[in-house]
């Protein structure tokens, strides 16, 4: 399926034969650049990215959860991530990913639970019908993606479990291996990744428990084998390669909560209306491969998911509980 | 012996490199998922390291007989100023479509834009008096104004040290910070007559 943006004029757009042609003059340029010693500031991603074998998700569209947006193109929506297990800047991801073992997985779900259970990849695969989801993406820093997602709501995997009535909020602890995360030397953040939701949260529908994108499985750059997407929180909430699940009865510390409390809340609810404290959160860049000269555009409360969302924190003051 | 004229000559067409290269990258699509955020970080990166370069250029005079530093001194400053001018611009253009109240309330609210901003408009002081004219019109003040390349190099560091925080992310910052560091400690009169020294020695 396509979707016309009417914003893009077809002679904007590159076509394909001159932007590869570009491409392969600027790998000449870097050839001759790396005698310099200069290759790599030249070339950025053209020999940066690893290939990895690409292998298809077969999912069925969710039309009432997908925008019809235009799409981020699958290259910048892989090659433009926070990922800091693997490196601080936006291209560490994909070229150090390419270090995860993401089989054998397993991903453990215990806590407060009747059937606490560690589930195999395969198992987790087939547990409930794949969906495809067309999502916006916010990042807390100002930018977004349109990305189309494959997996299915995280409900079916905690109702298998079947919580517990005193369990009020689901962590999530993310993988951290040094031996296969080079950024973890660094200490950014307190390791291992956790994040948390509350508990409505976890199992309101949107809440995508995720094995892929774009119809293949997820790369390793955007957190296989099994992530979490949730669409109306900024992107740091979507946890990256789980290997924890724990239903809890008290709030989660979570670890951006942990290093900067006043920057970053437990609830972190795209919201427009309150301001990062070194940035305002009115507007965003949607990476959409419009350029350099495209405006910014206005961002939604909820990620524009309020009619879905919105009642979860019905008088709550969002201000206080950013 | 090369004349400092044809030593300037090379230095201005080396200083233009990482400009040519955002031209290059952007002609072959390379410049990412999110380009203004690369040209802005780019052209930000290439000030600071332009700012260290300049004020290398009188320890260097001090540390070897050669005058030929003090002659690029004030080029090196003013490409200092160029990629200043551009990061500047980038932002102003790209980040609040040339709305100038929107600008200042951007300036205003955070911190690291206001230290950047100070730095950049004590710089564009600096450029504007550059010149032999201003020189002989500011007479002994003119030194005076050129020392706020002091104050623009402090102001520089806690921009970039301030736009990293957030993240915990200082190793590069770290690295230009101990360098301007040392730069200024050369300057204290005691450390600047120790170096002058050396060069008598030899």
């Amino acid at each position: 399926m396509t979707f016309k943006d009417p914003t893009i004029h077809p002679s904007q757009i590159t076509p394909r034969a001159i932007a590869e042609d570009r491409r392969q003059w600027l790998k000449n340029l870097a050839l001759g650049g790396a005698a310099l010693g200069m290759g790599s500031w030249l070339e950025r991603e053209a020999f940066a990215k690893p290939v990895a074998p690409r292998e298809k998700l077969p999912a069925k569209l969710n039309e009432p959860y997908s925008t019809r947006e235009n799409q981020t193109s699958y290259e910048d929506a892989t090659s433009y991530n926070n990922f800091y297990e693997f490196g601080m800047d936006k291209e560490d991801p994909a070229k150090f990913a390419e270090r995860l073992q993401t089989r054998p997985w397993t991903v453990s779900i215990e806590g407060m639970v009747k059937k606490p259970v560690t589930l195999d990849i395969d198992a987790l695969l087939k547990l409930a019908p794949m969906e495809e989801r067309v999502y916006r993406l916010r990042c807390v820093e100002g930018w977004s993606m349109v990305i189309p997602w494959n997996g299915y709501a995280l409900s079916h995997l905690l109702n298998r479990v079947e919580p517990l009535g005193s369990a009020k909020y689901v962590e999530f602890i993310s993988l951290a291996d040094p031996k296969q995360m080079p950024g973890l030397k660094r200490p950014v953040l307190d390791w291992p990744y956790r994040e948390g939701l509350r508990m409505d949260e976890a199992m309101n529908p949107l809440t995508l428990l995720t094995f892929g994108m774009y119809g293949e499985l997820l790369p390793k750059q955007n957190g296989a084998p099994i992530r979490l997407i949730v669409p109306w929180k900024y992107g740091f909430k979507s946890s990256k390669s789980l290997v924890t699940i724990r239903l809890t009865e008290k709030q989660p510390l979570t670890s951006w909560s942990a290093s900067a409390p006043r920057e970053y809340g437990f609830y972190s609810n795209v919201n427009p209306a309150v301001s990062h404290p070194r940035w305002s959160q009115a507007t965003e860049r949607r990476i959409d491969g419009r350029g350099i000269f495209a405006p910014k555009i206005k961002t939604e409360p909820f990620n524009g998911y309020g009619e879905y969302v919105a009642k979860l924190y019905a008088g709550m003051d969002l201000r206080k509980f950013y | 012996m090369v004349a400092i004229a044809q030593i300037k000559r090379w230095v201005f067409v080396v200083a233009l490199i990482p400009l040519v290269r955002l031209f290059v990258l952007a002609y072959a699509g390379q410049l990412g998922a999110n380009p203004v955020e690369f040209i802005t970080r780019s052209t930000g990166t290439w000030t600071i390291t332009f700012l260290c370069i300049t004020l290398a250029m009188s320890p260097m005079h001090w540390l070897t007989a050669w005058s030929g530093w003090i002659q690029m001194r004030r080029m090196l400053g003013l490409f200092t100023f160029f990629y200043a001018f551009l990061h500047f611009t980038i932002w102003y253009w790209l980040d609040h479509y040339l709305n100038l109240q929107e600008m200042f309330a951007d300036v205003i609210e955070r911190p690291f834009i206001t230290v950047g901003f100070i730095a950049f408009v004590c710089m564009s002081l600096l450029a504007i008096t550059s010149n032999r004219v201003s020189m002989h019109w500011l007479g002994r003040r003119w030194s005076q104004l050129h020392r706020l390349i002091y104050l623009i190099a402090i102001l520089a560091v806690l921009h970039y040290l301030w736009h990293k925080a957030g993240k915990n992310d200082f190793q590069t910052v770290y690295i230009y910070a101990g360098i301007i560091l040392v730069l200024l400690i050369v300057r204290i009169p005691v450390i600047r007559e120790q170096l002058r020294r050396i060069k008598t020695r030899s």
